[in-house]
């Protein structure tokens, strides 16, 4: 690959992943993006020109060797390039899908400063797909047995990154979840068209194959508490219960029916397949030809409304109080859905919810915004304009403005500190909370953030639950 | 998988069944949950907790077979498994010595009340209970209410056992004669529990009620169990179920709770016919 010079390289376009087209796709819920090619990968592959100080990698949170693997793929060593992201990244099939690129890596690609960055995030998915589909997700080696046992609560990717170091390092580690499912948000969130589960399954898979112990039905607080999984054996504990207390808008008419919070509705679509009704047993609301209004600008906004399209919805909706530059979602996510035909409305508030006599959600009143000066967030404060209110007809409202934390773990672990907004207050370095023997990371830390982050917060607990179990003897 | 210890009907459509579940029998406490899951494409649903055995850790639940997922699970024999079993949700029933305590139960109601009658009488409370059915044969849990309880009335709708009329009607009777009462706990139906604070509500007696909202995760992770009280939402999984049922806005939880009325009917309607063909072949192969 030596053999092209930079300014060859500079010349390759970036190259398109193979997608399903948008009319075919809004009426299924298969996945949207197909993957590259072989040759689509290696063509992406050697518009890298191999920076000696690779800036992307400073803007992935765990630090993925991204010029290394994409060599390797240029070289078409697919497998080598896969355990290279891997000495990194436990997750490459679902971070290559969901992780926002666009601000973290590829947003430092030198490439990109004056054509478009490298499509790291399309080589990273294809890589860890190449992986899987030819050999199954490969399984380490373990070290020997330590005789020491973690309990880790919370199956998303902070919980499953960590179990994974964990047992490669010697430990024994059972994994206690709420649900009857595993893997978190990335199961009961993250749409099927966005992420197949079955991508997710095999990643548990492998770690059970590895000799994690999963035990689902397991509320820790109620089940068990952390004071009693201490007590029971477990010589450390690490709390990776996500974000998951639904905010709602605090406004008039809440609780009418066909009003849901995102999680709510995600997860009956998703978890309980509420798509495939009566089949499975679970419902929700029927939308088909009929409106539906989602508040909210992030991704999981745009889960909801892509969802409630592909469920028959006539017109779907994103109700945004800023305007499309704020917003949080990827910016894939976005476009996808503008093809889709989701309606944008940005600059606009709900102040009311309407019902009819029988309590069913009729329509919703909205107030225009201006933009003012940046808030905290550094994003400019919407503020609302006197007299602009006006009204829409809608069926079905999803509120998706973010998630508390889940008082849960706190109400039965009073002695761990947390922040005002219930947070759990750990050591950066190690996620050492403030309870000997515990830690925690992921959403729960963070409040909402980001797949890779929960993932990096799970790695980087288990290097310090390693150092303690050692210290610990 | 959650092994099914015994099975019986102890009315008609209603079915107790004990269910192994070591942990939860162990940790639970009056007023609690377990969320049932029968099989991989069923759908979650809230039960309440009647009683557990340490001994052989065990919980006991008693079903009304109503929609499809309970008249699924009333169709489980003994040696059967459940799929998923969670437990125990919800905060227990706030129990302190009030004086004399009242336990209502309407219907199945009267195996929510049952545990927290229990605990009122543990905790040196003069209890009385006042249990209802449509009928005779609907009423349930006599004989365990009587062992716990210092007075238990009968009532049935129709007169054919008991007091003729309305759980409702009976507690009025002792309000108007001047029987000293504390506090009361009404579990049943929603227009009896409403009707109960209705009653209470003039007497000023702390009166409190088990909310049965649909739900999905039961951790407060959803907010689909969301109700009105006091004015102010709450997540009925989490903060209660058991609030004041003074404040309880019973017109909003009714309403809430016919969401999915048609799908209801639907998945209902398939059961049954899916168990009718199932039956015909057995037959026909006989
Ligand atoms: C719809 C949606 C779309 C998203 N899209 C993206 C995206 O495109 N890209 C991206 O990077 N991020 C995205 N995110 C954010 C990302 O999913 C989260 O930041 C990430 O999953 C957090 O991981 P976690 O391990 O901390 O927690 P979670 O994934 O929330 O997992 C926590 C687990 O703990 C369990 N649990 C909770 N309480 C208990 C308890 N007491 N006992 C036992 N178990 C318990 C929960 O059931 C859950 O399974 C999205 C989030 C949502 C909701
Ligand atoms: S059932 Fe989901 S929050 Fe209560």
């Amino acid at each position: 690959m030596s053999k092209l010079s930079n300014k060859e390289r500079m010349k390759i376009p970036r190259q398109n992943m193979p997608e399903q087209d948008s009319l075919t796709r809004r009426n299924n819920f298969g996945e949207v993006n197909l993957g590259f090619t072989e040759e689509l990968a290696k063509m992406e592959a050697l518009r890298c020109i191999q920076c000696p100080k690779p800036t992307c990698v400073e803007g992935c949170p765990v630090g993925v060797k991204i010029r290394d693997f994409i060599s390797l793929v240029a070289e078409g060593d697919y497998l080598g390039a896969a355990a290279k992201i891997k000495e990194d990244n436990m997750l490459p099939a679902v971070c290559g899908r969901v992780c926002p690129q666009e601000e973290q890596c590829e947003i430092k690609c030198i490439v990109g400063k004056k054509n478009e960055p490298v499509a790291i995030g399309r080589l990273e998915r294809f890589v860890a797909d190449y992986e899987r589909d030819l050999v199954g997700i490969r399984t380490p080696q373990l070290k020997p047995k330590t005789g020491k046992k973690v309990a880790i609560i919370g199956s998303g990717p902070a919980g499953l990154s960590c179990a994974g170091d964990l047992i490669q390092m010697g430990h024994d580690v059972t994994v206690f979840e709420a649900l009857h499912e595993l893997g978190g948000v990335l199961i009961y969130g993250i749409p099927e068209f966005r992420l197949p589960k079955d991508i997710v399954k095999a990643e548990v898979e492998s770690l059970k194959k590895l000799g994690v112990d999963f035990q689902t039905n397991a509320v820790i607080g109620f089940t068990d508490t952390v004071d009693e999984l201490m007590a029971n054996g477990y010589d450390s504990v690490f709390i990776a219960v996500g974000a998951g207390l639904p905010y709602f808008l605090k406004i008039e008419g809440e609780n009418l029916n066909g009003v849901y919070s995102a999680n709510e509705f995600l997860t009956r679509v998703n978890l309980m397949k509420a798509y495939l009704f009566p089949e499975y047993d679970t419902p929700v609301f029927h939308v088909k030809d009929k409106n539906v209004a989602v508040f909210g600008g992030g991704n999981t906004a745009m889960d909801a409304v892509r969802t409630s399209k592909r469920l028959g919805a006539k017109n779907a909706y994103i109700i945004y109080r800023r305007s499309d530059v704020e917003m949080p979602a990827r910016k894939e996510e976005i476009h996808h859905a503008k093809e889709e035909g989701i309606e944008f409305l940005f600059l606009s508030n709900p102040v009311e919810f309407i019902g009819d006599k029988d309590g069913w959600l009729k329509g919703v009143k909205l107030q225009k915004m201006e933009l003012g000066e940046p808030d905290a967030s550094g994003r400019r404060r919407p503020i609302p304009v006197a007299g602009s209110e006006y009204i829409i007809d809608i069926d079905m409202a999803v509120i998706a403005i973010g998630n508390g934390s889940n008082p849960i773990i706190q109400k039965t672990t009073p002695d761990l500190q947390y922040n005002k907004w219930g947070n759990i207050v750990v050591n950066e370095q190690t996620m050492q909370t403030s309870k000997k023997g515990v830690f925690a990371g992921g959403d729960i830390v963070t409040g909402g953030a980001t797949v890779i982050l929960a993932m990096g917060a799970g790695r980087k607990a288990a290097a310090a639950i390693n150092e303690y179990l050692k210290s610990s003897n | 998988m959650y092994k099914i210890l015994s099975a019986e009907f102890i009315a008609p459509n209603v079915k107790k069944l004990v269910i192994e579940a070591p942990k939860i029998a162990r940790k639970r406490q009056a007023g609690q949950f377990v969320i049932i899951r029968t099989s991989d494409n069923g759908e979650r649903v809230p039960l309440t907790i009647a009683d557990s055995n340490l001994d052989e850790g065990s919980i006991t639940i008693i079903v009304q077979g109503i929609g499809k997922t309970t008249k699924e699970l009333n169709a489980h024999e003994q040696g059967d498994y459940i799929l998923d079993v969670v437990g125990p949700l919800g905060k227990p029933s706030h129990i302190e010595k009030f004086g004399v305590a009242v336990s209502i139960g309407g219907g199945v109601g009267t195996a929510i009340a049952y545990p927290t009658a229990v605990a009122l009488k543990r905790a040196g409370n003069y209890t009385i209970s006042i249990i209802g059915g449509r009928s005779k044969e609907y009423v349930i849990l006599e004989d365990e209410m009587k062992k716990v309880c210092d007075e238990v009335f009968v009532t049935t709708d129709d007169g054919s056992y008991g007091y003729h009329g309305f759980v409702t009607q009976k507690l009025k009777e002792l309000i108007d004669a001047k029987r000293q009462i504390d506090f009361v706990l009404a579990i049943g139906p929603i227009p009896m529990m409403r009707a109960v604070a209705e009653v209470t509500r003039k007497p000023k007696i702390k009166t409190v009620v088990s909310l049965n909202p649909i739900m999905v995760d039961g951790t407060g992770m959803c907010g689909g169990c969301r109700a009105t009280v006091d004015n102010k939402t709450v997540f009925v999984c989490v903060d209660g179920p058991e609030f004041d049922a003074h404040k309880v806005d019973f017109e909003t939880l009714e309403r809430r709770n016919r969401t999915y009325k048609s799908d209801e009917e639907t998945a209902l309607n398939n059961y049954m016919c899916r168990s009718e063909e199932a039956m015909l072949k057995a037959a026909n192969q006989k």
